[in-house]
């Protein structure tokens, strides 16, 4: 077992053929791959057997003489003579199979699995055909609810621990287990803890029988009525492969495809479960106008459309393109996104364009770094640096790799966040509480290799110190994203580009949770920015052979859109299936924003408190319904599966940009979504290459990652990436120019590190070159927050998986999952503040004031106040100022 | 129960010294004070003043000493396999006696329990352990409390703790209670469950303790019998042991005697000489049958062991010749049925405890004993069927492939193939038995290989002369 020197792979024969299995492989594994199927219950390939369910018992020789031994917990050696089929196995199999049959009811027309169930299945191909068991079967009440998402069917159970396992070892959280012995074992809740997982709705998709059910599933549908199509989840920006799965044109189930590189066939629960928003009843299926009486009234599109073109025409007349302002866009799919950027950059030519609602990163950051993937972060060994979002709450199934890493592959996670998150307890090697505002000195202090001596920006010493030796040695990977939505993201920014010249070898995992946020900033739906991660003055000669128009200079982003629009000078602005008032942090800015446009055209499919101020209200069709591809947060490009058909008469936002276009008297020059994958290939950099049929290909299906940049380029970001993706795109050192803003004394290292690095690429004029890609840093200046003063806590607003989200809420199985908002404060911070725990306090910053009940919870540092973004009962951006980099909020007995 | 005479031995055989229950006729043999009066701590003394831990070792070796615990395992080769140089490793004493009409170890922590701390403190030195844990049975309320005054008592004492008897040999001992699991008793459930997890076994390979035992370290399980004849091994030397007894079996044995004798009791005996007429009819033992009744079967090793017959009456005590025969001497349990046991009853009684102990771990285990359960309770109940013996059996056969001795198993442990032992004898000895609560007899298809099944009665009158 210990010999060195022994050949990785090892000979074994298996029913009389001779196969080739890696050294320390599982029999069953080895056999399935050379096409024999061993049957089996509690094997499951993404966790660690267990021998319980004995199903894949098989002979086994080593030499000794065959043995029945489970094929799933033996390790291939040299010269070992398995008989999958031999009567002895085949006798045995028949009584497990017999066995687990005795006490299960057999009621499989009723049941949700009947049809698609492994126990049903391999009792047809290894079973003894009929039973002789004629004793009463073994009763427990059913089914028993082990969270609100799903129940358990103790009597078709057949105990084989996946579902126990999975909680426990996968999701880390083991809240049902075995109870009981023997004949009598059960898996339970203990008693008053829920199943409360975010993904308890694995445990439905691999349990072997119908013993757990999903109640958003349980008696809709009938496995052989389903339809399905491969897809890729958009909830969050993670991008785990799906299928969808539908009957009579309405979604009924997603179910997680295991897939190496991304999800490894989770998915977490509101992936799982927001299928119900897309069957919703609030739909938008009907353009609505507002009428001369000021109210929404449904009209045609032709109507709307020319309402639209319209306003869209007096505003270019009045202020020419800087009038025209898009919001949003990350919920479409890359094709849509690349149809809205041509016909705002490319036809109307304004480049105020942000897909990102001022809860983001600067673009520059999210796309001027080198990128990591998720296989990059986990490789055994490294470190991974979160800055930036609680994973677990936004990023989920990053978090269960993450975990997984952690676990079994010793990589070290060095946590940056103000309040605990979900890696905080058992996870993070070192968790550094920074105080909001501070990430920048405490960042700077981590990677300076220089001891401390005195607290940084919250961290003490000692703490900075542990943190720092943990960077000392391995490939480190940040994660990076925005955690505090009252800290101003560019410090986070700021903070990445303080790493990066630092250790220019680090790696960036881009934190941004919503959908397609970076498939938006990859194809330019951020100002200054144009499709293929190039800049508009780089790609301002490309562009200008290919589109009608190119802005001419560098426009807003989301906050500076609006700050625009409440000075009166944006005439149309587009909300992209955007919600200012809930998302954007500072709502005050938001209001002031959507009444300061001339016109509000919102394209969404819902609608929603922002949507209600539009003039315009075009329902676009949504996930399921239309076709293309989306990008992740690795920048892996994916295809999304079209299964039903949209509401009413909703179209997808493509169309909707092509009709404007045309009555616009301009010309998109699409026809259709493969039409815009074409241009998209043909035009935008990084996606060169990208072709569907690369997408169709086996490995292409997992999605293909477009082009990283790297600080010293040539070199891909990973071995995996480059050798399975890069797209035929040019490889070029990555463009760094000189900073715009007034630098401080590390902003001058960082301009000299660049000037040293930054190699010019040459121009040639004769001929227009496709332009160079990489996005340049910018310094972002960080004017030090101002101490709080002894009245005051600092506010702190994180994004929870379930909140009040458009999504969330029109579905009706998540939506009760959404707690309503509520202040946590640390418990030594009560008597203080005069206020006791539960009690309502209102809360006051320089914008508004909310009332909300407190929560002790010693995971807040003292002197912060925690809030949960958009949650009923309390709206945290009413508070938010987006001007100044932190906020400080007062709070009182109302 | 324990009226043996000092030097007792088989009838008409030599006498031999009581190694492990010298101390049981003595009203206060638990306490310290008794203990050390009567040679107590001596031999710790010896091992750690006058001896390496490496001869401590080889005298045990010496001793061909088997585990008492049922598999009867050397312990000294046992000792052995501790990969070497990896440390901490562990002593896990087994005190779950569970096996149904095994009691010869509860006798033992209630009646001399310094005598196991001191053999525990000798095996920690002799391997190189530091720490070593004390699993008690659940229900063997004064053996716990017992142990626990012993424990404290000798750490008071400077016998267990921090430099051991001034040396720099220091061993912790820490007492566990069970919960009552008669699956802890195999070392990996017990191991499992030290561990605050459900005592559940774990997968051999790998995890066989000695390589990777509790929190994953080398750990040592001996039983509570086998730690007890460490004192007397080590103050009378190796040699002096495997002087008695016989070739395989060495020293001498505990046995309990239950079930339909005159005279129920645990009896130490000379191991592998005695036999089971000695014991079970010996008037210094179990004194015979009850009632002047005629014996019909009894067990010879524990619930788990095919059963014998009166023509097994002469095999001596002793691991190889019981094995031979198709049974095991196991836990040195001995439960005598006379001619007025119903046997379907019987081996419904017996698998039924092995239904309800059964850990639900393994799909064979957890359905199948408790389907051979509620078969013979429908038989009992007047439901039985022609074809319920051949199919009793082919469960049988489903749990432990083709029924023979030792088992083979489709389950991690032999908890399962357990219950195929008082089955297949029941029903291969007494089939008339089952034939007359079946409504009439019908084939059985289903081999056995069992030897002890296959026994036939002997046609001369055997035996039954007491």
């Amino acid at each position: 077992m210990t010999d060195t020197s022994a050949p990785p792979t090892v000979g074994i024969t298996v029913d009389g053929k001779s196969i080739e299995a890696a050294k320390g492989e599982l029999v069953i594994e080895a056999a399935e791959r050379n096409g024999v199927y061993i049957p089996r219950f509690c094997y499951h390939s993404r966790m660690k057997p267990v021998g319980m369910c004995r199903m894949c018992i098989v002979e086994i020789d080593t030499g000794r003489g065959p043995a029945l031994q489970p094929s799933c917990m033996i390790e291939c050696t040299d010269g070992m003579t398995v008989s999958t089929d031999s009567p002895v196995t085949q006798k045995a199999q028949e009584g497990v199979l017999e066995f687990l049959l005795v006490n299960h009811p057999l009621d499989c027309p009723v049941c949700d699995k009947g049809g698609e169930c492994p126990l049903q299945d391999q009792t047809m191909s290894y079973g003894p055909g009929e039973s002789r068991f004629v004793e009463e079967k073994r009763h427990f009440e059913k089914p028993i609810p082990v969270s609100d998402l799903v129940l358990l069917d103790r009597e078709r159970c057949i105990l084989c621990d996946r579902c126990t396992r999975f909680a426990k070892e996968v999701a880390g959280d083991p809240l049902i287990h075995f109870m009981d012995r023997g004949n009598q074992t059960q898996v339970n809740t203990f008693p008053d803890h829920p199943f409360a997982s975010y993904f308890s709705g694995n445990t439905v998709q691999i349990c072997p029988v119908g013993a757990l059910t999903a109640t958003p599933y349980r008696f809709k549908a009938r496995p052989w009525d389903l339809e399905q199509v491969e897809s890729t989840c958009t909830s969050c920006s993670v991008g785990c492969r799906v299928v969808v799965q539908s009957s009579r044109n309405r979604v009924l189930r997603y179910q997680g495809v295991d897939n190496d590189a991304v999800n490894w066939g989770w998915m977490c629960d509101k992936g799982r479960f927001d299928f119900e928003a897309v069957n919703s009843e609030d739909r938008l299926g009907n353009p609505l106008v507002r009428d001369a009486g000021l109210s929404l009234k449904p009209a045609t599109w032709n109507d709307a459309l020319r309402r639209v073109a319209t306003s869209v025409r007096e505003g270019l007349d009045r202020s020419g393109p800087a009038g025209f302002a898009v919001i949003g866009g990350a919920r479409l799919t890359n094709e849509d996104q690349y149809a809205w950027v041509k016909l705002t950059k490319g036809l109307i030519g304004s480049d105020h364009m942000d897909a990102q609602l001022g809860d983001g990163l600067p673009a520059e950051a999210v796309l001027g770094l080198p990128r990591a993937t998720i296989d990059d972060a986990c490789r055994p060994g490294g470190t991974v640096v979160v800055l930036g979002p609680d994973v677990k709450e936004e990023l989920p199934i990053l978090f269960l790799r993450l975990r997984h890493a952690v676990r079994e592959d010793g990589v070290k996670i060095v946590e940056l966040a103000s309040t605990r998150t979900g890696l905080t307890d058992d996870l993070a090697a070192a968790s550094l509480r920074y105080r909001p505002g501070h990430a920048l000195p405490v960042v700077r202090a981590l990677i300076s290799g220089r001891d401390v001596d005195d607290e940084v920006g919250g961290v003490a010493p000692e703490a900075m110190r542990a943190a720092q030796e943990l960077l000392a040695d391995g490939p480190i990977t940040v994660v990076m994203g925005r955690a505090n939505l009252a800290e101003s993201g560019r410090s986070i920014a700021a903070a990445a580009a303080a790493i990066h010249h630092t250790l220019p070898d680090v790696r960036f995992l881009s934190g941004l949770r919503r959908a397609n946020v970076h498939g938006a900033l990859e194809l330019g739906m951020a100002p200054g920015l144009l499709p293929g991660r190039v800049t508009l003055d780089g790609g301002r000669e490309w562009f200008a052979e290919r589109w009608p128009a190119v802005p001419t200079a560098k426009g807003l982003d989301a906050a500076g859109i609006l700050r625009a629009a409440a000075d009166g000078k944006i005439d149309t602005l587009v909300l992209l299936g955007a919600d200012p008032l809930a998302d954007f942090p500072d709502r005050d800015l938001a209001e002031r924003g959507l009444a300061g446009a001339r016109t509000v055209i919102a394209l969404d499919q819902f609608l929603t408190e922002s949507v209600k101020q539009a003039e315009v209200v075009l329902p676009v069709a949504g996930y399921a319904e239309v076709e293309g591809t989306t990008t992740n947060l690795e920048g892996r490009v994916s295809t999304l599966g079209r299964k039903v058909t949209p509401p009413g008469t909703a179209q997808s936002d493509w169309i909707v940009a092509a009709e404007v276009a045309q009555r616009l008297g301009h010309d998109l020059g699409v026809e259709s979504v493969a039409d815009l994958a074409a241009e998209i290939e043909a035009v935008a950099p990084v996606f060169s290459g990208l072709t569907a049929d690369r997408l169709s290909t086996a490995t292409g299906r997992d999605g293909v990652v477009v082009m990283l940049p790297t600080r010293r380029g040539g070199n891909g970001a990973s071995d995996s990436a480059a050798a399975e993706a890069s797209p035929a795109a040019p490889v070029t050192d990555e463009e760094e120019t000189e900073a715009e803003a007034v630098p401080t004394e590390v902003d001058e290292a960082m301009i000299e590190a660049e000037s040293a690095e930054g190699a010019a690429p040459e121009v040639e004029e004769a001929l227009v070159l496709p332009p160079t890609t990489g996005i340049s840093l910018p310094v972002w200046t960080i004017i030090d927050p101002p101490s709080v003063d002894a009245y005051s806590l600092r506010l702190v607003v994180t994004r929870k998986l379930y909140d009040r989200g458009t999504l969330v809420r029109a579905s009706p199985s998540l939506a009760e999952l959404a707690e309503p908002a509520a202040l946590h404060l640390h418990p030594q911070d009560f008597d203080r503040l005069g206020v006791g725990a539960g009690d309502d306090v209102r809360i006051t910053s320089t914008k508004g004031n909310v009332t909300v009940p407190t929560v002790p919870d010693a995971g807040v540092p003292r002197s912060v106040a925690h809030l949960h973004a958009n949650r009923a009962g309390g709206r945290a951006n009413v508070l938010i100022d987006g001007n100044t980099p932190i906020t400080d909020v007062r709070v009182e007995r109302p | 129960m324990t009226d043996v005479d000092p030097t007792a031995a088989g009838d008409g055989r030599r006498e031999v010294p009581r190694i492990v229950t010298s101390r049981w006729d003595l009203t206060d043999g638990y306490t310290l004070d008794r203990y050390r009066e009567t040679g107590g701590y001596e031999a710790l003394a010896k091992a750690v003043n006058e001896m390496t831990p490496a001869q401590v070792a080889e005298q045990v070796k010496g001793a061909s000493l088997l585990g008492r615990g049922g598999a009867g395992f050397p312990a000294g080769v046992k000792w052995g396999f501790c990969p070497p140089g990896v440390f901490p490793r562990y002593i896990v004493v087994n005190g779950d006696e569970s096996e149904p009409g095994t009691y010869k170890d509860r006798i033992l922590m209630e009646r001399d329990p310094h005598q196991l701390i001191e053999g525990v403190l000798i095996a920690c030195y002799a391997i190189g352990a530091s720490q070593a844990f004390l699993y008690v049975r659940g229900e063997m309320a004064l053996a716990q409390e017992r142990l626990a005054e012993a424990l404290n008592d000798a750490y008071a004492a400077g016998l267990v703790g921090h430099r051991i008897l001034g040396t720099d040999f220091s061993v912790d001992v820490v007492l566990h209670w069970g919960a009552g699991a008669y699956i802890v008793g195999e070392e990996t459930a017990l191991i499992e469950s030290l561990e605050g997890n459900r005592g559940m076994p774990r997968l051999k390979p790998p995890y066989f303790p000695a390589a990777k035992g509790l929190y994953m370290q080398p750990t040592v399980v001996n039983n509570v019998e086998t730690l007890a004849n460490l004192p007397w091994i080590v103050a009378n030397g190796g040699a002096a042991f495997a002087d008695l007894g016989a070739e395989n079996s060495k020293g001498t044995r505990l046995f309990a005697v239950s079930g339909h004798v005159r005279n129920p009791g645990v009896f130490e005996v000379e191991f592998g000489v005695t036999t089971f007429r000695d014991i079970i009819y010996g008037e210094r033992y179990a004194d015979g049958i009850r009632d002047g009744n005629r014996i019909k079967a009894y067990i010879p090793g524990g619930a788990s062991a095919p059963w014998f017959f009166e023509e097994h009456l002469d095999l001596p005590l002793e691991a190889g010749a019981v094995g031979a025969a198709g049974s095991m001497l196991g836990s040195g349990a001995i439960v005598v049925m006379d001619e007025t046991t119903d046997a379907v009853k019987a081996a419904w009684r017996v698998v039924r405890f092995f239904a309800r102990e059964s850990c639900g771990k393994c799909t064979p285990c957890r359905e199948g004993t408790s389907w051979l359960e509620k078969i013979l309770r429908r038989m009992l109940d007047g439901h039985g069927r022609p074809a319920d013996v051949d199919k009793l059996l082919d469960i049988c056969d489903n749990i432990s492939p083709s029924i023979t001795w030792p088992p083979k198993q489709t389950t991690i442990c032999p908890l399962g193939p357990s219950a195929v032992s008082p089955i297949a004898s029941a029903v291969l000895r007494f089939r008339d038995e089952f034939a007359a609560y079946c409504g009439g007899d019908a084939e059985v298809t289903v081999p056995v290989g069992g030897k002890a099944y296959l026994s036939t009665p002997p046609t001369a009158s055997v035996g039954s002369t007491a």
